[in-house]
């Protein structure tokens, strides 16, 4: 019966074939561009939800790195 | 920096103040109906006796509370606290931020008025009417508008990966609701399903799946990113690993939503490629939890004294086990056991509970004393929070494992003869009443928790000083501009769009391979031609069905193994569902399965069940419904019904809407001739009546010649 189901789409076949191949591509990409990313921007970004320090409120010890 | 003119903006508490009073309020509104529910699967008399608080109308209402109320409300003080701060700019629009706010408190006003009168669409996480799916539509587009208002005026170069979580969230939130929501109206309060059977199915757990996805998880690491950091105070452990965890998790996520229909009629090849990414799932989540975790190193002694980091570090850790947790269930040996069991109801609730409660309940202890300018009024208090929140969790889930593997081993297993060792379903369900008992406990646990943080949380504002508006100044972004010239300028303005459109089309693919074949089947050309639509009488009874949710009980889905065949019939077929909008499979077996029950029983028998069912099954924990022998049907909406399903593409007869009502009335008169016969005197428009016609159809097309057949 489900082959039946099937039947009724033309080609089904490449469904998978098409995933795999935009999977396969997808996380090359991204690890292509995190490996080569620019470390100084890197650091920039993990240092964002830090640099509020200069708000008055904030009564937390403050981290100045 | 010196040198360099700084614009002064301030950053808006007020609307944070709100959503996180709101978070508190729902939140323990939702925990209590989570209690009443939990209390009336081992006390059928907890169903109060009316229709509006039964379990089939309790359960969404919890799951609506928590989600979209309690979750929702965090999602949204975090992202507006957040994402000023990391922008360096205020928030696009405030008109716009309280419309979501008053928005969004209207449409869960609506589904606390709606779900228990029994307006429901029956779809999971989606039970809501459309007028107020387009409500939600509207309200969260506003919101998606406000965040990217804000990123076109920011004054931050970059976008922190928090914000990357919080626009995929919006996106994807967006698509899914809209193509799970369509439906075409019959009234203001009734509307029936675009997708039928199989179709409806697999777009209800492509949404259902991915609800969970890009509601409780994706905005939530968002969250874990920001306010991680902020309360540890040190940066996140590799922001590296958060990109890839970033971009693989919105990728792989949006395939793996056939996992919750492993089994069924949905064709093979969907669910082998739920499985397939469901188990990659486990390394892009991984990898974020261990980030996470990582991000404490060395400040381990703090974790020890803050009672924030508690909080998050068993957040983060039970994200760890959900998140494995999750791919195991999509094995499909696993699943053979776990599916329609307990098993998933622990699983929701390890993250429900540890994954959303405990971050939610980090962030606004992290967040009071802030907003406050004072400290934590105790924490002591906070201290016992966590202790009665983890012991919770842990009366929650532990009895629910052992009443999901006891009850299913018992389902599944065989006598010497070769029969059914437990042919009563109802056996299996009262060996595990007394888990059933201690899960309430658990909830009692975890709420109470929740509540002492409330009155911390009021003791903390009542010692503190509120600041509505906290100032602060960046350079504008627009020095750049004048540097690297008015392309570069726009360029960076398009970036946030650009990189919104990226994060869409990676959803997109998946969501298209996995979409499109299903659409593309015919499923409205019945491949079983016995198959025929419901008589309108049926049709009445079948809107009852799921006007009181008994499909969060039972099931219509019967699985192709021996110990489902033999105990409800022959197993389920696609082309039985093609005329189910909507589909009604369910997800858990409280109940026993109801695909084949026509015929199984006399009307009688299903007379005295639905007003008693503990007079047909000692010791039920059905809900008794006594008022559905009294309360009447007008049956005035049928014409509109059967036009609508004509619309859908539903082939009754040309011109029937206009006969459908004589056929009704003479379909009730059988029924009613039937419990005569049983010494049982009921009105012919009684509900009672429309269900029995429902219950005795379904399942029995497949035995029909096709001369026989209801509609011809
Ligand atoms: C709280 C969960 C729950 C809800 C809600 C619920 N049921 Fe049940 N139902 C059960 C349990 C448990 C049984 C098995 C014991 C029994 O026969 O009463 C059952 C049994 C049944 C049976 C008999 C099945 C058989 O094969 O013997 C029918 C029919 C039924 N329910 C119909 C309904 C309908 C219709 C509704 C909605 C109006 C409903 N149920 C709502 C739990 C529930």
């Amino acid at each position: 019966m489900q082959k039946e189901i099937l039947r009724t789409i033309e080609n089904v076949e490449i469904y998978p074939l098409i995933s795999l191949i935009i999977f396969v591509l997808f996380f090359i990409g991204m690890f292509w561009w995190v490996v080569r990313v620019d470390q100084k921007y890197i650091d920039h970004m993990k240092q964002l939800p830090m640099n509020e320090e200069h708000q008055k409120t904030s009564d937390h010890e403050t981290n100045k790195n | 920096m010196s040198g360099v003119t700084l614009e002064k903006f301030s950053y808006d508490n007020k609307i944070v103040k709100y959503f996180g009073a709101a978070t508190l309020i729902w939140g323990l509104a939702g925990m209590l109906i989570g209690v009443l529910a939990a209390t009336q699967l081992f006390l059928p008399e907890a169903n109060l006796g009316n229709p509006y608080t039964t379990y089939g109308r309790i359960r969404p209402l919890h799951t609506n509370a928590v989600i979209f109320a309690f979750v929702g409300n965090a999602i949204f003080a975090g992202i507006y606290y957040s994402m000023p701060r990391l922008l360096k700019a205020p928030m696009w629009n405030k008109t716009l931020s309280w419309f979501n706010f008053w928005g969004w408190q209207l449409i869960i006003l609506s589904a606390v008025i709606t779900l228990p009168l029994g307006l429901t669409t029956s779809k999971e996480y989606a039970e809501l009417e459309w007028p107020i799916d387009i409500a939600i539509a509207v309200v969260w587009v506003s919101f998606g508008a406000n965040m990217i208002g804000t990123l076109l005026t920011r004054r931050e170069k970059h976008m922190y990966v928090a914000i990357w979580f919080y626009l995929a969230s919006f996106v994807t939130i967006a698509v899914l609701h809209i193509f799970n929501s369509l439906a075409l109206p019959v009234s203001f309060f009734k509307s029936y399903s675009a997708y039928a059977g199989v179709q409806d199915a697999l777009v209800q757990w492509w949404y259902g799946h991915n609800a969970v996805a890009f509601f409780l998880t994706t905005p939530f690491l968002g969250l874990m990113y920001y306010f991680l950091p902020k309360a540890a105070n040190r940066p996140v452990y590799s922001y590296k690993l958060s990109i890839v965890h970033f971009w693989s998790l919105i990728f792989i996520y949006i395939w793996a939503g056939p996992h919750h229909l492993l089994y069924t009629a949905l064709p093979e090849w969907a669910q082998v490629l739920g499985v397939a990414f469901s188990v990659m799932l486990i390394a892009p989540s991984w990898g974020g939890m261990v980030n996470g975790l990582l991000t404490l190193r060395g400040a381990w002694d703090k974790v020890r004294v803050d009672p924030v980091l508690k909080f998050m570090v068993v957040a983060v850790t039970a994200y760890g086990m959900a998140t494995f947790e999750g791919p195991l269930l999509s094995l499909k040996s696993v699943n053979a056991i776990a599916h329609y069991t307990d098993w998933i109801v622990a699983h929701v609730h390890i993250g429900g509970l540890g994954w959303n409660g405990f971050l939610t309940f980090g962030m606004l202890y992290w967040l009071w004393p802030r907003m406050w300018k004072t400290n934590l009024y105790s924490v002591r208090l906070a201290n016992t929070h966590f202790w009665l929140g983890t012991l919770g969790i842990l009366f929650y889930a532990l009895p629910m494992y052992v009443a999901a593997l006891t009850q299913s081993l018992m389902w599944k297993e065989f006598s010497d003869m070769g029969r059914l060792a437990y042919p009563n379903f109802l056996e299996t369900v009262i060996q595990i009443v007394p888990m059933y008992m201690l899960r309430a406990i658990g909830g009692l646990l975890y709420l109470s928790g929740a509540i002492i943080m409330v009155y911390n949380l009021i003791k903390t504002a009542g010692q503190g000083i509120f600041v509505e508006e906290e100032m602060d100044e960046a350079p504008a972004l627009a020095k750049y501009q004048s540097q690297a010239g008015e392309y570069w300028h726009r360029a960076w303005e398009r970036k946030p769009i650009f990189f919104t459109l990226m994060a869409t089309v990676a959803i997109l693919i998946g969501g298209i391979v996995e979409i499109i074949p299903t659409i593309l089947v015919k499923s409205n050309v019945p491949t079983i031609s016995s198959v025929q639509p419901y008589t309108p009488l049926e049709l009445q009874g079948r809107d009852l069905y799921i006007a009181n949710g008994c499909v969060g009980c039972h099931s219509q889905m019967i699985r192709p193994f021996r110990s489902e065949t033999e105990r409800y019939g022959e197993y389920s077929k696609a082309g039985e569902f093609v005329y189910d909008r909507p589909f009604l499979w369910g997800s858990k077996r409280t109940g026993p399965d109801l695909h084949r029950i026509g015929g199984k029983y006399p009307d009688s028998w299903h007379y005295h069940h639905m007003v008693d069912p503990r007079s047909m099954s000692p010791g039920s924990l059905m809900p008794p419904y006594p008022w559905m022998s009294t309360n009447t049907l007008s049956h005035d909406d049928i014409g509109a019904k059967i036009r609508t399903l004509q619309k859908l593409g539903v082939p009754y007869p040309e011109g029937y809407d206009e006969i459908a009502r004589a056929d009704l009335e003479k379909q009730a008169d059988q029924v009613v001739e039937n419990l005569k016969g049983a010494g049982i005197e009921v009105a012919p428009n009684s509900e009672v009546v429309a269900l029995i016609a429902y219950l005795q159809r379904l399942g029995t097309d497949i035995n029909k010649e096709t001369a026989d057949l209801p509609i011809r």
